[in-house]
């Protein structure tokens, strides 16, 4: 790769907090560090991973507005957690968050555990608790600009 | 309290890691010297582990080789701990502080505050550099951010213990001893003889060249043994893992080729610095292959880019790499 052909293919990914190292050779071959906004394809790869959870979080939120699941289905999908990760960022046994993962069961649930679980999903309490909206899916770009194009951006930060 | 310690940014958050703390002791690297010294380049392709239904694909070797081969290879000593406490880990990290030490840590980007949003997944084979605490807050040089930057006590806890695969479990470490003299020119040779090993000679079929190969015979065959969706989320995490940040673009191939140049003056040898060229060429065949793969992802493919097409290029990229390793096992023999 040629210098001037380092790729600025900026889709905000990198929320316009750093730009990447990428290496490429100058006019007399030699190497040097160019910084890079962006690539698309690498892009389009890490898009589509999102799209994927943004996917598996809709699953969710259908199985929780049929009363089939509880909220923590959601936040699990959105926030990557599997039950045996959650497990261990909270120190809840497996058996007891697939017990949470029924709607009913989760309503009884105490603040502390309540607690626990929002902490490891980087969410208040009450977030945790009120059935969530679907725009609430993933991470968006910046806190108050809504960030071109993709869904996935949309809502909660 | 701060150390004078200075944020170098770079392509991979490890090899910048080693490159950074080697530095401040006055050895004089930079990432692409560590990169190759401690071996870097690889590859690998697990098919029967998975993460998230999608096999393994790496383009390195496991997290923290890099840093302890390099160091090793240069005859620096390393301190390294994990923790069973995490009040612990803290309080050895501040002790290290006091002492004016700069300390390497192995952490999780998950809940990493100041980390793109983007990029957090559960990744915990995070590196960076804390290099003093100021009012409550740590400093900290993360090789791959432009600036510096810094977490509280408990930001910085949390990211340090993150579970999952890889637990840092509170992993920090920090050159306790370095050699009078440095034999730069041995570790480079040292480094590139283990390099050409790796790529060629594990007798197995899921790494290095052997790997790559493995992989054009697989890719063909994706779409109608996993269906187009599928198919197109095993090539994006492919892409993924090529390019993600810390590659320096092609799979490191790019960061490699800077190395053999550095190599190229260091031993005074030519033909390391063609080999480089060389390396540079088969790069971008590797950013040819992403360029295709995202093109498919996005339906936006011409006829002629097909997983056949790609298959082809990794086909070709195995050869040559072969060649290339080949060759440069001669050149420093």
């Amino acid at each position: 790769m040629k210098r001037e052909q380092v790729p600025q293919d900026d889709e905000n990914l990198l929320e316009g907090k750093t730009r990447e190292v990428c290496y490429a050779v100058d006019e007399k071959g030699d190497y040097v560090q160019v910084l890079s906004s962006g690539w698309e394809p690498k892009n389009t790869a890490l898009i589509q991973a999102w799209e994927q959870i943004d996917e598996e979080a809709k699953e969710a939120l259908a199985q929780i507005k049929a009363g089939h699941a509880s909220p923590l289905a959601f936040y699990m999908a959105r926030c990557m957690f599997d039950i045996k990760l959650l497990s261990a960022y909270t120190a809840i046994p497996k058996r007891k968050i697939k017990a949470h993962l029924n709607p009913e069961n989760f309503r009884k649930l105490d603040a502390a555990t309540l607690e626990k679980y929002a902490e490891a999903f980087s969410i208040s309490k009450e977030e945790l608790i009120c059935c969530p909206d679907v725009t609430a899916a993933l991470p968006r770009g910046k806190q108050d600009e809504p960030v071109h194009g993709y869904s996935r951006h949309n809502g909660d930060a | 309290m701060t150390i004078d310690f200075r944020h170098n940014q770079s392509a991979h958050c490890e090899n910048g890691s080693t490159a950074n703390l080697l530095r401040y002791y006055g050895i004089d690297i930079n990432e692409s010297l560590a990169f190759g010294i401690g071996s870097g380049l690889f590859f690998a392709y697990l098919p029967f582990i998975r993460i998230n239904h999608i096999p393994v694909t790496s383009f390195r070797p496991m997290p923290g080789m890099i840093f302890k081969r390099t160091a090793q290879t240069l005859g620096v000593k390393v301190f390294q701990k994990k923790f069973r406490d995490r009040e612990a880990s803290m309080a050895a990290l501040d002790a290290a502080l006091a002492q004016k030490t700069p300390v390497g840590l192995q952490v999780g980007v998950f809940h990493l505050a100041y980390f793109p949003r983007p990029y957090r997944f559960h990744f915990n084979a995070h590196n960076l550099v804390v290099y003093g605490k100021e009012n409550g807050r740590y400093l900290i040089s993360d090789p791959v951010m432009e600036t510096a930057e810094s977490l509280n006590y408990d930001e910085l806890m949390r990211v340090r213990w993150a579970r999952g695969m890889f637990e840092p479990r509170g992993h920090m470490y920090y050159p306790a001893k370095i050699p009078s003299r440095i034999d730069l020119p041995a570790a480079i040779v040292k480094g590139i003889r283990r390099n050409c090993r790796e790529m060629l000679s594990i007798p197995l079929p899921f790494f290095g060249v052997r790997g790559i190969r493995y992989v054009a015979g697989q890719v063909k065959k994706w779409p109608d043994k996993l269906g187009e969706k599928r198919a197109s989320l095993y090539l994006g995490n492919f892409i993924r893992m090529q390019e993600e940040i810390g590659t320096g673009g092609g799979g490191f191939r790019f960061i490699y080729a800077a190395f053999l140049q550095e190599a190229a003056k260091a031993l005074n040898n030519p033909r390391l610095r063609e080999l480089s060229q060389e390396m540079t060429a088969i790069g971008d065949r590797w950013r040819e292959f992403a360029a295709i793969g995202g093109r498919i992802i996005k339906k936006r493919n011409n006829e002629q880019e097909s997983y056949e097409a790609m298959s082809a290029i990794l086909a070709e990229i195995a050869d040559r790499e072969q060649h290339l390793f080949g060759a440069l096992k001669k050149s420093v023999s």
